[in-house]
């Protein structure tokens, strides 16, 4: 018997008496969602948290045949592929999903951005955000390493060398990615345990506080939807079951798309690295890291007398500080600055966009 | 000054004291160890005759790779292959005569000097013997 009174009898009576699930459940009824012109981009945040569940997913089938040393790893990636039964399957829906999770959750945040759905009382919330993609990026990189092959093995060995260039703390930063000073097996283990262990751990942490500030807060209205604009309150869907179900329709899509991808563009293994061989041409990382591969490119060797990576690092590096702090840079008290930080947003963009088309149509060196 | 004031000191001391014996190990834990590095002056890179004009090949120096070329008039010049930009390893261009890092595009002359792109520093050179047949790399 309950202190609150009589609950149902059998087994929902049981479970009740021990969790209360019940007050959870009228919180749950009580959740809606908003109903407006722009409320498909509501659904991004649920695609996101489907496709990393895909990858919890398919990262622990993964593991059980995967070997994380330099002689083994390329092998058991080729024995996945060829030999386990469906291991094709389970190898390119994880590479397929992180890619569309990437994009997904790029395509997320930059919604949120130009809803200004950041603002107060949701500056923590778009605060865990850009560290989640911060995360979901560095496991792209560390997971792109793991296959061992000549490609994976030039890009981790650039983009573990980029720190390099930060003053006093470089060649200590540089050493601590790749385990040594430079990429060997060494560096396969570490990025390994960082992928497999360290990353999910961050992950589960950021994720939950990402997710209750969501709760909280519910979903922003942007201000041309709001009250105060249309001269009455928007209409609104409950989250349970009707958002949910409609975002169910989206995933149940997504698997289809996710399983179509696999089956007719399984994903590439490539040669096994060897240190002693030259990178080969046509190299590039992940499509998500093409335009700073651009951007290095472009750069010549000596820029406002600094060498050029160094301005690379540094644009890199306060670009991602002014992601991390936009809520702050545009509180909405004023518009005009409200205003620059969106044309400021579509440049970006723009660059961005740019720089990664010319890496992928681009011919020759 | 309070008895409680004192305490919360001691116990806010000795809470970040424990808290640093942790920390401090695992810091220490996560930063490789040097690992002393047999230093290499000397490589065999090639048998004589096995290039040809105009070609070359990456060898291991130590643990490090490095390039050998032959140049269009039989002459033979060695360097570390790791590209001074961001540590990718080079090759030769037989059709541009020029050591080339696919990475980012960049391109050094036949002297190790960066000539476009973006690397900021030349490549090391190596001197080059011939010797009983064997092409012999030692550091300058």
């Amino acid at each position: 018997m309950s202190e609150q009174g009589p609950v149902p009898v059998g087994l929902r009576g049981w479970l009740e008496e021990r969790t209360g699930l019940s007050a959870l459940a009228a919180v749950a009824s009580k959740k809606t969602v908003p109903l407006h012109r722009h409320t498909a981009w509501y659904y991004l945040g649920g695609m996101t948290l489907f496709l990393f569940t895909v990858q919890v997913a398919t990262g622990i089938l993964l593991l059980l045949y995967y070997r994380s040393s330099a002689d083994e790893a390329f092998e058991s990636v080729q024995f996945i592929m060829t030999k386990v039964p469906f291991g094709w399957l389970v190898r390119s829906i994880h590479s397929w999903s992180a890619n569309l999770l990437v994009f997904v959750a790029l395509v997320h945040m930059f919604s949120v951005f130009l809803l200004k759905a950041y603002r107060r009382p949701r500056e923590l919330t778009w605060l865990t955000g850009a560290l989640l993609l911060f995360l979901m990026l560095a496991f792209g990189f560390s997971g792109y390493l793991l296959p061992w092959n000549t490609l994976a093995f030039f890009a981790t060995q650039v983009g573990t060398e980029v720190p390099g260039g930060v003053p006093v703390v470089g060649r200590f930063l540089v050493r601590f990615l790749r385990g040594g000073d430079q990429v060997t097996g060494g560096t396969l283990t570490r990025f390994y345990g960082i992928h497999v262990a360290v990353l999910p751990a961050l992950t589960t942490v950021l994720l939950t506080v990402h997710l209750l500030l969501v709760q909280k807060h519910g979903m922003s209205v942007p201000e041309s939807q709001s009250e105060a604009r249309t001269g009455r309150p928007p209409r609104t869907l409950p989250f349970f079951p009707n958002f949910l179900l409609r975002d169910a329709i989206g995933w149940t899509a997504a698997v289809g798309v996710l399983a179509a991808l696999a089956a007719i563009f399984p994903w590439d293994l490539g040669v096994k690295a060897d240190p002693f061989a030259p990178a080969p041409a046509g190299i590039r990382p992940e499509w998500y890291f093409g335009w700073m591969f651009q951007s290095l490119k472009w750069l010549p060797g000596h820029v406002l007398g600094m060498e050029g990576e160094l301005l690379g690092i540094l644009v890199f590096g306060l670009g991602g500080l002014a992601l991390v702090l936009i809520p702050f840079l545009d509180s909405g008290r004023d518009p005009r600055r409200s205003r620059i930080l969106t044309v400021l947003g579509w440049a970006v963009l723009a660059y961005v966009a740019a720089a990664t088309a010319v890496v992928y149509l681009k011919k020759g060196p | 000054m309070r008895r409680r004031t004192v305490l919360d000191w001691f116990l806010g001391t000795s809470l970040g004291a424990m808290c640093l014996s942790v920390l401090y190990p695992v810091a220490r834990y996560l930063t490789p160890p040097d690992v002393p590095e047999a230093q290499t002056s000397r490589a065999v890179a090639a048998r004589e005759g096995e290039l040809k004009p105009n070609d070359a090949r990456v060898f291991r120096f130590g643990s490090h790779p490095a390039l050998l070329v032959r140049d269009a008039d039989g002459g033979y010049r060695a360097f570390a292959a790791t590209c001074t930009h961001l540590s990718c390893t080079v090759q030769y261009r037989g059709d541009l005569k020029q050591i080339w890092c696919a990475c980012h595009n960049g391109f050094y002359d036949l002297n190790g000097r960066n000539v476009s792109g973006p690397p900021p520093r030349p490549l090391e050179q190596y001197t080059v013997h011939v010797a009983n047949g064997e092409v012999v790399v030692s550091k300058a």
